[in-house]
């Protein structure tokens, strides 16, 4: 057992600090420091600057723009990304369509896809799940079918995280409606947002803010090498996909933070002088704790790029603790949630400061924590069958 | 960063685990039903092992191992539920007397301590006490002890007491024989353990180490590493209830079918799971931080307190759904899951629970702006 990190793991450590925190514009931290949405531009910008540094898709293959890093770097690179307020990596690109085409893509697609795709040049979002296939993933009806070379889609998909962004969509559809098994006639394609039948429809959510999008297919046509991989071989890349996607999934130097920011507040009005309070400041935090050891055994055991079996756990725990710290954050804050113009024209005039104004949007907004990424009754589910042999 | 046992450590915990094989519920049950409460044998084997001598200097008759190697045996003590009262003899009142005494003390108690010749307990918590290791209700002067501690656990087999009293400079600490000045009543817990109501009237005492020294530090230190001691004991009691649980809700069958069928039930065993994964972290971490020589004095209080706080939550929730998850039989003496959650309901309220700990962590809430593992 050793409880330190190595000393070129701290001197890594030290040099992702410093680079965050002098590299990526403290207009940018600032904007996520203080809770609000930084948009398109600064997401596009710090990506640029990582991909720049070799700093945006260190899990890739070292020859398209990878590090070959230990568990541990990778672990210290995502947390000091967290603890410096930098906007992470677009999610769809560096975690999910850009390890998919780099295992499982063509040459050529690889050529063509991977260096736009490091650089933020391309924005990829996700068209997995449908109005009828959530958590059941591979019951999901929309289709492709072939019409001489190229691929016809038709269908809808749901939840789609902004798409409004987007430039391509990396879409499963159906290429075999008569497989044995519903989840061997899944294909993987890969679809430009502008083409002809492509409908997006924002929808808005609970906090006020826009996210998500329904996406609709109208008879929409892409050529043959639209398909990623092999035909049906489309729930073997989600597979992985959402593998990746569970990996890093508890965001422990953001809640932890956020929960720093909840005890400065309360220190400044006085709140934390309630006991009640302060006690449930110290769970929050010895909860953190233990989610955060666990993250690193996790990632101190994973090998071969598997997950450990308790990863569920950090997907789990994560997403609750994350939710139970911006619940207490707005109790901190009280009425003064109700103090800030909620229509989507308000100016950031307001009297009130910016934390106040956030949390509650933000406490809504969390809610979907605990049902992304595979919901926590699915990790539960997992942890039961998979784990525990149930 | 390594939250693995070395080969020796993985050897240790075989030996220990082989050892221990034989206290099924009914060996448990039968030994527990009578004074000491514990094994005798089995103690003996345990200072054949050289587990008695485990975390004490090889010159005071040890075997100069350290946190990593006393969680290793306490895990499997609290997988099986072991009677022999081994933290509190080693860990706790052992600890104090390496920590505590003189270079004559150690090596005369501790020697015979690790050769299994001399049983230890440590006589802190007092009635009106609560959690606090020398609340004042038991006094030192001229040599004597006055006053009244209870509970003390193994307090009526131990051949020799170490007693905490205040005295004029402070707190001290104190090495007390059964005998004349010294009345013991000796009674049989709600876990199967014992612990004794010991009075003191005009005891001899001996001073442990120097007097004019306040023992405080080295009674937080060493009621620190108690604890985690203790919270690895939990552990492994954790892992058996949750084991028991697992194979029970894939053997019993109501409507037709075997119990994992019910999604109610199998969600509730799969909090119980992260509930456990959560403890074993913050556990060995508690004890990583403990083994690392370059850790502040408040750094291991503070590890101590994080673990206990944990695992008096988790040993609750785990304890809890164990027994609803058997149904009736879980709540019968004959059937084991019941005895677990009795164990852990005592490890809760030996050294400090969670409310206890909570508030000594909220008092140096302020000190910090995250909590940092490192």
């Amino acid at each position: 057992m050793q409880l330190a990190l190595t000393e070129e793991e701290t001197a890594f450590r030290e040099e992702m600090r410093t680079f965050f925190t002098t590299e990526v514009p403290q207009e940018i931290r600032d904007t996520v420091a203080s809770g609000r949405h930084v948009g398109k531009d600064g997401i596009v910008t710090t990506q640029r600057i990582l991909n720049q540094a070799g700093l945006a898709v260190p899990n890739w293959p070292v020859e398209w723009g990878g590090r070959d890093w230990t568990p541990m770097q990778r672990h210290i690179w995502h947390e000091e990304m967290q603890l410096a307020c930098v906007p992470l990596p677009l999610a769809f690109n560096a975690n999910m369509i850009g390890p998919v085409i780099a295992n499982f893509g063509s040459q050529e697609h690889k050529e063509r896809f991977l260096p736009p795709t490091a650089n933020l040049d391309i924005w990829w979002c996700q068209g997995f799940s449908e109005p009828e296939a959530g958590s059941d993933l591979a019951s999901l009806k929309t289709r492709a079918v072939r019409d001489g070379d190229d691929w016809v889609i038709d269908g809808q998909k749901a939840w789609t995280t902004l798409g409004q962004h987007a430039d391509w969509i990396f879409v499963l559809a159906r290429t075999d409606p008569d497989a044995p098994k519903k989840q061997a006639g899944i294909s993987m394609l890969l679809v430009p947002m502008d083409t002809e039948g492509v409908t997006l429809r924002p929808v808005q959510l609970i906090d006020g803010g826009y996210e998500v999008n329904e996406v609709w297919f109208e008879n929409v046509r892409v050529p043959g090498d639209a398909l990623v991989g092999e035909e049906n071989q489309g729930w073997t890349m989600a597979k992985f996909l959402l593998g990746n996607e569970r990996v890093g999934v508890a965001p422990v130097g953001m809640v932890k933070r956020h929960l720093a920011e909840l005890k400065r507040i309360a220190q400044d009005t006085g709140a934390l002088e309630d006991p009640l309070l302060g006690a449930q400041v110290v769970d929050l935090e010895n909860e953190l704790l233990a989610l955060e050891l666990t993250a690193l055994r996790v990632v101190a055991h994973s090998s071969d790029g598997k997950p450990h079996p308790a990863s569920s756990v950090l997907k789990l725990k994560g997403t609750e603790l994350q939710q139970a710290v911006s619940e207490l954050f707005l109790d901190v804050v009280g009425p003064l949630a109700l103090a800030s113009d909620a229509s989507e024209d308000a100016s950031d005039a307001s009297e009130v400061p910016v934390w106040a104004q956030t949390a509650a949007p933000n406490y809504l907004n969390l809610r979907k924590a605990s049902i992304y990424g595979g919901s926590n009754e699915i990790q539960r589910q997992i942890i039961a069958g998979t784990i525990l042999g149930l | 960063m390594d939250f693995t046992l070395d080969g020796e450590q993985t050897a240790l915990r075989d030996a220990v685990r082989s050892l221990l094989k034989e206290y099924d519920a009914e060996r448990r049950r039968t030994t527990v039903a009578q004074a000491p409460g514990f094994d005798e044998e089995m103690w003996g084997r345990f200072a054949e092992m050289g587990l008695l001598g485990l975390p004490f200097a090889e010159d005071d008759g040890g075997m100069g191992a350290g946190p990593v190697e006393l969680a290793v045996v306490t895990e499997e003590i609290g997988r099986v539920l072991a009677p022999e009262p081994y933290v509190q003899a080693v860990v706790l009142a052992g600890g104090l007397v390496a920590a505590a005494g003189t270079p004559e003390q150690r090596k005369e108690v501790l020697g015979a301590l690790s050769a299994g010749e001399l049983v230890l307990a440590a006589a802190l918590l007092e009635p009106d006490g609560r959690y606090d290791l020398a609340a004042g209700g038991v006094t030192a002067s001229d040599g004597r002890l006055d006053g009244v501690k209870d509970p003390v656990p193994g307090g009526a087999r131990a051949d020799l007491l170490v007693v905490s009293a205040r005295t004029e400079a402070g707190l001290g600490l104190f090495l007390v024989e059964q005998g004349d000045g010294v009345e013991v009543t000796d009674r049989a817990t709600f876990d199967g353990t014992r612990a004794a109501r010991v009075s003191f009237t005009g005891a001899a005492a001996t001073p442990l180490g120097d007097l004019a020294v306040d023992a405080t530090p080295v009674l937080e230190r060493v009621a620190a590493l108690a604890r985690i001691a203790h919270a690895h004991e939990a552990l492994g009691a954790m892992e058996t209830a949750l084991a028991l649980t697992t194979s029970y809700l894939t053997s019993r069958k109501q409507f037709g079918v075997t119990l994992n069928r019910f999604q109610a039930l199998t969600f509730r065993a799969a909090d119980m799971y992260t509930s456990v994964e959560l403890t074993r972290s913050i556990v060995t971490w508690a004890t990583m931080v403990a083994a690392d020589p370059t850790s502040s004095h408040e750094r291991v209080l503070e590890a101590a307190s994080r673990a206990t706080l944990q695992v008096s939550r988790a040993g609750r929730h785990v304890g809890q759904e164990a027994i609803q998850l058997h149904g009736g039989i879980g709540m019968t003496a004959e059937y084991a899951v019941g005895h677990f959650t009795a164990r852990l309901t005592a490890l809760d309220h030996l050294l400090g629970d969670a409310r206890f700990h909570n508030a000594r962590l909220a008092q140096q809430l302020g000190d910090h702006d995250v909590v940092e593992p490192l």
